[in-house]
């Protein structure tokens, strides 16, 4: 480990071993955690083909396949609100801009469980009445693919939105004066010049904020519940586990693993610096 | 007729006060505004393209009333300090990036393009990255990228100013031709008076907040 330039000499001093050294516990820590589940499952499933024969049961399949297409439903309510919220966040001056800024990290500090029981708060009086009616006329209820969207939407989409104000505020303004007095209406900047220049921060928003849905639990077992056509991966792996299964929620965590790991290096490839989110 | 005419623009921004600036350029005047840093330049500047709301005041361009308009309609060639190029495009991006706006064919782009880079010679640099350009490279392509879209009013904000000394002899002359070319109104922010003295045919100075645009002419420099 060496110091950056600028930030002094290079001398080990007792401050260099003690944070280098929580460092590597904290690696150690991380690849020990992973590496256990690998040895469990190897031990308990017996071979691939036994891993393989747990995650393609139809309830498995099912779970993955609603986790999937519920993630990536969110994912697209996440990029369509959270990329103009970040850019008026990082661009406009307005009165309560704080507050707002402050609100949008509700969701982040929340424990997940009162965010499901605020949604079934919500959709309990008033304005969510009517919305659930207006849900129910058109067939669809919040105990289905729906309710799960609006748990992953509330939990993901801080992490889009802090991640397009970051990317945002990386843009430097004087290229975007040059865009609107080289002819460019205020969305011809947005479109051609800010979001191009901020596309690595955004994607690396998405793809966080995709991780992010992709794990929710508790809120999807408090607003909708572990019936069997509303069951997830992270709610399946729960049920696996309370009936004893532990190969079968050991599996669907390594798969989970492996897609936020997929995530997590694409986040650090499309933003280096680690100061997105 | 006038190229730029500002009728008494008063803007605020913050403490800072620009009072009542009047100035008439006549069309194909190469103007030179000078003064020193904080003396409200690039602010009066800023409002002349629209980015800087005004108090008060008029503001015209080659006879047009802008006061209110949107910068993208105001038909402002604008060169900032660096060059202001946008890094997500190469050369031939950024010199055809008005040109895409309006809505141009791909050939007619692409011919406008050359034209102009062959102009000012960096027809060499129109598949390059803008980050692997020089200082005076990048000023080439900044300053054909504002002319390409043929403007009214051209605004150079201390174009050579960071530029090394041969560098700038270089794009000195390169204005002083393209100016001779294409007889553009044109306002050169700088604070070198040798370069004023070589580039404008008059000459205006900016001091705490105020214009004082016709008190000096370039020999009194």
């Amino acid at each position: 480990m060496s110091y950056q330039e600028g930030s002094g000499p290079r001398s080990r001093s007792p401050l260099h071993y003690v944070c280098g050294g929580m460092l590597a516990l904290f690696v150690l820590m991380i690849l020990a955690l992973i590496a256990a589940d690998f040895i469990y499952l190897g031990q308990s499933a017996a071979g691939p083909k036994a891993l393989w024969d747990l995650l393609t049961q139809q309830q498995m399949f099912f779970a993955l396949r609603m986790s999937l297409a519920t993630s990536l439903t969110t994912l697209i309510l996440v990029l369509l609100t959270g990329v103009p919220i970040g850019y008026a966040l990082s661009r406009y001056r307005f009165p309560l801009r704080a507050v707002c800024d402050m609100l949008v990290d509700v969701t982040l500090v929340l424990p997940p469980v009162v965010t499901g029981i605020t949604l079934l708060a919500f959709f309990n009086f008033g304005f969510g009445q009517i919305i659930r009616a207006a849900l129910e006329r058109a067939e669809l209820s919040t105990v289905s693919g729906v309710g799960i969207v609006m748990c992953q939407y509330l939990v993901a989409v801080p992490y889009c939105i802090r991640s397009a104000k970051a990317a945002f505020n990386g843009v430097d303004r004087n290229l975007e004066q040059v865009s609107r007095v080289m002819g460019c209406t205020e969305w011809q900047t947005f479109h051609r010049v800010s979001a191009p220049l901020a596309l690595n921060g955004l994607i690396a928003g998405g793809v966080m904020a995709w991780a992010r849905a992709l794990g929710v639990f508790a809120p999807i077992m408090v607003f909708v519940g572990t019936g069997p056509r509303v069951l997830t991966m992270p709610t399946t792996l729960w049920l696996e586990l309370s009936t004893g299964n532990i190969a079968s929620a050991v599996a669907i965590a390594m798969v989970m693993l492996v897609l936020a790991g997929a995530a997590l290096v694409l986040v650090h490839w499309l933003a280096p610096e680690g100061n997105i989110v | 007729m006038i190229g730029l005419e500002l009728s008494g623009v008063t803007i605020r921004a913050g403490d800072f006060v620009v009072d009542a600036a009047t100035l008439s350029v006549p069309a194909g005047q190469y103007f030179i505004l000078m003064g020193h840093t904080g003396a409200g330049k690039t602010l009066l500047m800023k409002a002349v393209c629209g980015l800087q709301e005004i108090v008060s005041g008029r503001i015209a361009i080659a006879g047009r009333d802008v006061t209110a308009m949107d910068p993208c309609r105001r038909a402002i060639g604008y060169v900032p300090q660096d060059g202001g190029l946008f890094p997500h495009l190469n050369v031939f991006g950024n010199i055809g990036f008005a040109l895409d706006l309006q809505g141009l064919g791909r050939r007619e782009i692409i011919e406008r393009v050359e034209e102009m880079a062959e102009g000012l010679g960096v027809s060499s640099l129109l598949g390059r990255r803008v980050g692997r350009l020089s200082g005076g490279e990048r000023q080439k392509v900044a300053l054909a990228r504002a002319l390409t879209r043929r403007p009214r009013l051209l605004l150079l904000d201390e174009p050579i100013s960071a530029l090394d000394e041969a560098t700038r002899e270089n794009i000195s002359g390169l204005l002083k031709r393209v100016h001779e070319q294409y007889a553009l109104t044109t306002i050169h922010i700088c604070h070198n008076p040798a370069e004023a003295q070589q580039l404008g045919d008059r000459v205006g100075v900016m001091s705490g907040g105020r214009l004082m645009a016709d008190e000096l002419r370039s020999a009194e420099i």
